[in-house]
């Protein structure tokens, strides 16, 4: 069982640890895994996670920043002072658990109905949106000589791929056509900066307590390019989660947002912001017919995975209120 | 002609049994996939009761916007057609109209809690 290579992991690295309790998987895909589990201690039980690609899936696919460079940002992240876990241990080929890490585990909740209706985050809601601009000018900040090697991202790579993943599905959706074109017309064109952007800056990927964000995880989409990008995603209607009027995750105004991000020293561009959110919101549509081909294709023949299907119609709503609002 | 009861009939009764006698007896992630899995039924039943009036009227819009006749699958490739050459764009009269209509009929099928939705079927 893991419990048993995790345990002798730890102790190699980890001084007084007796061993490991309480393995859990959280989530995972055929490729990549992420675990929970207790470091046994004498001075107290240590919580950890164990994000890796099993024994004999060294190579991480096509978009994704692969577990070393995930690790690395992470790491950087949290000496930044970000809210970041620590990074505890890289593996190595003798821990025998495949490829990945050991990060430290952050006690707080990730599900965004929760965030967004629990009594316990009253006090942090309407704080997240600025301290989340905080926290994500860090990320554009980090020091680009430390970054590991990342693929480099612009608008117009973006249009070409989410255009062409659309057409690989081969069945016809106007909205989507639309939103295409008008991305294309207004493709600004390379950013005049460029830095690091996390990628996957919404919910489910930031660990929220009940006095605000306390981490950003799954850096498995970072990138090189355009800062806008993470702002603009952050604010996409599909991780509003009902809440529509508070643009960003439900929670927050893109005013408090931008607040945030310029008083950390970095400057926001409303426009660019909104480009990506068109952009994102096409993406996770293209995303959700992406479930349905794979349950279609199998190997994941998931009711799950169907039912993801049926939400690209909800993406379609969003970018017409966002190209063709009603009554304008 | 088959027999009664009909789909719409048969898929209530169970997505109904489901939901009043099993949910309540299931726990943790099964008891997720469940309501997944009831949400998929529901869907259906909405989808036999909605799709043949929508369907019928997104063909006529189409031919009245097109100029052309065919199956609805046909229609749909050749309006994404014309709006990705941008032979057709939102100054084209009807098309905003067309794909508001369109994509309110399949929330009503596929997400009718969607706020969004909510929210425009409110605007009308």
């Amino acid at each position: 069982m893991i419990e048993a290579e995790l345990g002798r992991c730890v102790a190699a690295w980890y001084p007084g640890a007796t061993g490991v309790t309480g393995a859990a998987k959280l989530s995972g895909g055929a490729s990549q895994e992420t675990w929970t589990f207790d470091i046994v201690h004498p001075s107290g039980n240590v919580g950890a996670i164990l994000r890796r690609a099993p024994p004999g899936y060294g190579a991480s696919p096509g978009r994704a920043a692969g577990l070393d460079a995930e690790a690395t940002l992470m790491q950087l992240a949290h000496d930044a002072g970000l809210p970041s876990p620590r990074v505890m241990h890289v593996l190595k080929p003798e821990d025998e658990l495949g490829t990945g890490f050991i990060m430290q585990r952050i006690e707080g909740e990730t599900i965004a109905r929760k965030i967004l209706r629990d009594e316990q985050f009253a006090q942090a809601r309407p704080i997240l949106a600025r301290q989340l601009g905080g926290v994500v000018a860090g990320i554009h900040g980090l020091p680009a000589a430390k970054l590991p090697k990342l693929r480099e991202m612009t608008a117009t790579k973006e249009i070409a791929d989410l255009d062409r993943e659309y057409r690989s599905f081969g069945r016809p959706r106007p909205v989507f056509e639309l939103a295409l074109r008008w991305l294309r017309e207004r493709d600004p064109g390379p950013s005049r900066e460029v830095t690091l952007v996390h990628g996957d800056f919404r919910h489910g990927n930031l660990i929220i307590g009940p006095d605000g964000v306390r981490a950003v995880l799954d850096w498995e989409l970072a990138h090189f390019g355009d800062p806008m990008e993470d702002l603009g995603w952050i604010c996409v209607n599909s991780w509003r989660f009902g809440e529509i009027d508070k643009p960003v995750g439900g929670f927050g105004s893109r005013e408090d947002l931008f607040a945030g991000y310029e008083a950390a020293g970095r400057k926001a561009d409303p426009d660019r912001v909104m480009f990506w959110e068109v952009m994102g919101t096409l993406r996770w549509g293209i995303m959700c017919c992406g479930m349905m081909q794979r349950f279609r294709q199998g190997p994941d023949h998931s009711m799950e995975r169907a039912m993801i299907g049926r939400r690209s119609s909800e993406t379609e709503i969003d970018l017409l209120r966002l190209l063709a609002p009603k009554g304008k | 002609m088959q027999d009664e009861p009909t789909p719409t009939e048969l898929i209530k009764a169970v997505a109904d049994f489901l939901r009043n006698e099993i949910a309540p007896a299931i726990k943790g992630h099964n008891a997720f996939k469940l309501r997944v899995a009831i949400n998929g039924l529901d869907l259906v039943t909405r989808q036999l009761a909605l799709e043949g009036d929508s369907e019928s009227a997104e063909a006529a819009r189409l031919k009245q916007l097109l100029g052309i006749d065919g199956a609805l699958l046909d229609l749909n490739r050749a309006l994404s057609d014309k709006i990705a050459s941008g032979e057709v764009d939102l100054q084209t009269p009807g098309l905003a109209d067309h794909l508001w209509q369109t994509t309110m009929d399949k929330l009503a099928v596929d997400q009718p809690n969607y706020a969004s939705y909510k929210r425009e079927l409110g605007n009308k």
